[in-house]
């Protein structure tokens, strides 16, 4: 009897509610959320309603399932151009931020110690804007008649204004801009531990500070590099609105495949299986990876 | 890599993953529970608050103080770029609003999805200075306009900028049909030196698309909409840009010279060009062929909770120095007769704005095309769009 009280007062205990915290997140933000768009997805439309799926007007349960969505996504060609010009445009933004912020972040660790909260500020500075605001900032600087072309032509670097607006060039310039915190803070925080002496060590045995850098500081930091990765990568794919306000009327982005099957075809069951299919891409290469990892580790382990 | 880190660096990914999708999954769950929760509010001493959402840009600024003045009641007053965005709050139900303004061929969808009420007609006094042929051209989508009542309404053309397309042409002569200057390349090739603008809505841009091919502008014919699309294609590389919200400040603005948009904006940035003293001369276009026609009416949807508000607004925005308000403010035609003797004198001879009667006859009509259209036609635009 005292045993069981205890079992149930150690199962609320402080520890395990901790625990609990990120697990009830989890269910509730995501996984609650995803079931709903599957179930979604494999649902019908009707005039002003998604169907139901289970049918209780028999006096049972008979469930319907309907993949022609699925089927759909497979049929037309549009949807897998679309993803691929996603990941596109997503590994472009983060290898461009990857190459601006490893040096960015580099510097910022090996910075005096009193000054690293300040440049740490600065990244975050930006922050303190609305996103919305600083993207249509980006449109004044890059129009034909903004001010980058004005003032090049002002400076007779050229007389034709460059058109830079509604090209993938504005639209890489807006994710790369907008994602980059993204990436150096996490590079930072793992540079910044990084134990200095692994460098001397090496200075001392001879090696250049080139060969030390690409053979102990880069795999020390490939947590870091993978983490930031992934946090631009990921929300890039399905990035809405910088494309739809930085980009062309011909770039292809999920996004706007996504807008469209739910807002102009009003087909919500297609707009949940494009959500379904793009979750699909992005969490098996996660899951692969996190398995390579893993497997990495307790390789280690047993050597 | 030590193992802690790493499963802080999956569960924080899948957390990100999973605030994407929030949004979508409230949507989806209020559906599942709105329709049985849909009670309407007992008359009589009702709250005394109206929400109403509008197109932006779409009123005189004393239409709403003066309401709230004279009734005491408060007014929330949001505004929305297109009928896509509507019609799925709408779908989604719970939208807590009283009047929300759909043009008439998507209130057509909305009657029969069961998402409006009906009007209770005693209850608009106002209700005859409405014009009869107008009334009668929405019966065709609302039988005995039993649910909407229009608020403005206007038509989809050809704007330009008068100088500025006369210089790109040179010495071709405007057309006869002025579609020709968005639809035919011998047009397009030229004007694309200073900028062509489309709506960016597949259900503007077909109807007139389909009727410039001499097909019905409503069709069901997947075929048809091949044609339209082939036509479309050709002119593709001359235009700039897709756009509906940011035409008037793009022609206002000098940055293109031809649209194909809505009459009433081309007049306000018309408006907006002489206030701000800058050279563009814009000007809509009467197309021979005529262009297409829409009603933004007001409708009451079916879980507002102060319908009895809602008919008291109607009521007042029919009142015809109210409803002229309106279209002095923002360029559409009313569809209140008793009103025009109210209407500024510019505004009431422009006749972009309130259209002679044989060229209203060219109009199309608002109307729809059914869902596997819709899908068909949607995918063509994207093709169109994007060359995919």
């Amino acid at each position: 009897m005292a045993q069981s009280k205890n079992t149930f007062l150690n199962f609320f205990s402080g520890r395990k509610l901790i625990i609990g915290v990120p697990y009830v997140w989890f269910i509730s933000l995501a996984a609650i959320p995803l079931l709903i768009v599957l179930k979604i997805s494999l649902s019908t439309m009707e005039t002003a309603s998604v169907s139901n799926m289970v049918d209780w007007s028999k006096g049972w349960p008979s469930l319907t399932l309907n993949f022609s969505s699925y089927q759909f996504i497979a049929s037309d060609a549009l949807y897998v151009k679309t993803y691929l010009s996603s990941i596109k445009y997503a590994l472009i933004t983060t290898i461009i931020c990857l190459a601006i912020g490893y040096p960015f972040a580099y510097f910022m660790a090996r910075a005096p110690k009193h000054i690293q909260p300040t440049l740490l500020m600065l990244i975050m500075l930006p922050f303190w804007t609305s996103f919305l605001l600083r993207i249509y900032a980006w449109k004044t600087l890059l129009v034909n008649n903004g001010i980058i072309n004005n003032a090049l032509i002002s400076l007779g670097v050229m007389s034709e204004p460059i058109a830079m607006m509604n090209t993938p060039f504005s639209l890489t310039i807006g994710m790369v801009y907008s994602y980059l915190p993204f990436m150096i803070l996490p590079l930072y925080a793992n540079l910044s531990k990084l134990d200095i002496r692994y460098l001397e060590a090496a200075a001392d045995l001879g090696t250049s500070p080139l060969k030390t850098f690409w053979l102990v500081t880069v795999p020390l930091s490939k947590a870091g590099i993978i983490a930031g990765s992934m946090l631009v990568f990921i929300p890039s794919i399905g990035e809405y609105v910088i494309p739809e306000l930085l980009g062309g009327s011909n770039t292809l982005m999920i996004g706007r495949v996504l807008w469209d099957e739910f807002f102009s075809n009003n087909d919500w069951p297609m707009a949940s299986a494009v959500a379904i299919v793009m979750i699909l891409l992005i969490l098996v290469p996660m899951a692969l990876l996190n398995k390579y990892q893993s497997d990495q580790a307790s390789d280690k382990a047993g050597a | 890599m030590n193992l802690p880190y790493k499963n802080i660096m999956l569960g924080m990914l899948l957390g990100i993953a999973g605030l994407g999708l929030v949004a979508c999954g409230d949507k989806t769950a209020e559906t599942t529970t709105s329709a049985e929760t849909a009670v309407a509010a007992p008359a009589g001493d009702e709250e005394k608050v109206l929400n109403i959402y509008n197109w932006s840009d779409y009123l005189a600024e004393d239409t709403i103080p003066n309401f709230e003045k004279e009734t005491g009641i408060k007014v929330r007053y949001d505004v929305f770029d297109s009928n896509e965005i509507l019609h799925a709050k709408l779908m989604a139900k719970n939208t807590g609003y009283d009047i929300v303004v759909p043009s008439s061929n998507w209130a057509r969808l909305q009657i029969d999805g069961g998402l409006l009420q009906k009007l209770d007609k005693s209850k608009l006094t106002n209700y005859g200075n409405l014009d009869p042929d107008i009334l009668a051209q929405m019966a065709n989508l609302d039988p005995d306009n039993a649910y909407m009542v229009d608020w403005l309404w206007s038509y989809t053309t050809v704007g330009i900028n008068v100088d500025k397309v006369k210089a790109a042409l040179g010495d071709m002569p405007m057309p006869e049909n002025a579609w020709d200057l968005v639809f035919n390349p011998k047009y397009t090739s030229k004007l694309k030196s200073c900028g062509i603008t489309f709506l960016d809505a597949p259900t503007e841009v077909f109807p007139i698309a389909l009727k410039y091919v001499g097909k019905p502008a409503h069709s069901n014919n997947a075929d048809d909409y091949k044609v339209a699309y082939e036509m479309l294609a050709k002119v593709r590389p001359d235009i700039q840009k897709f756009s509906s919200g940011g035409q008037i400040d793009d022609l206002a603005g000098g940055n293109v010279c031809v649209a194909l948009g809505w009459a009433g904006d081309f007049n306000l940035a018309r408006n907006r060009s002489i206030e701000n003293k800058s050279p563009q001369n814009i000007e809509a276009l009467i197309t021979s062929m005529g262009g297409y026609m829409f009603m933004d009416t007001m409708v009451i949807p079916a879980d507002a909770k102060h319908v009895d508000n809602a008919h008291k607004f109607i009521n007042y925005i029919l009142r015809p120095e109210v409803h002229a308000g309106l279209t002095n403010a923002v360029t559409y035609a009313n569809p209140n007769k008793a009103a025009t003797q109210f209407v500024d004198e510019e505004v009431r001879n422009n006749k972009t704005i309130f259209l002679p009667a044989e060229d209203v006859k060219k109009l199309i009509p608002p109307g729809n095309v059914d869902n596997a259209t819709r899908r068909v036609m949607t995918r063509y635009f994207t093709q169109f769009k994007t060359g995919a």
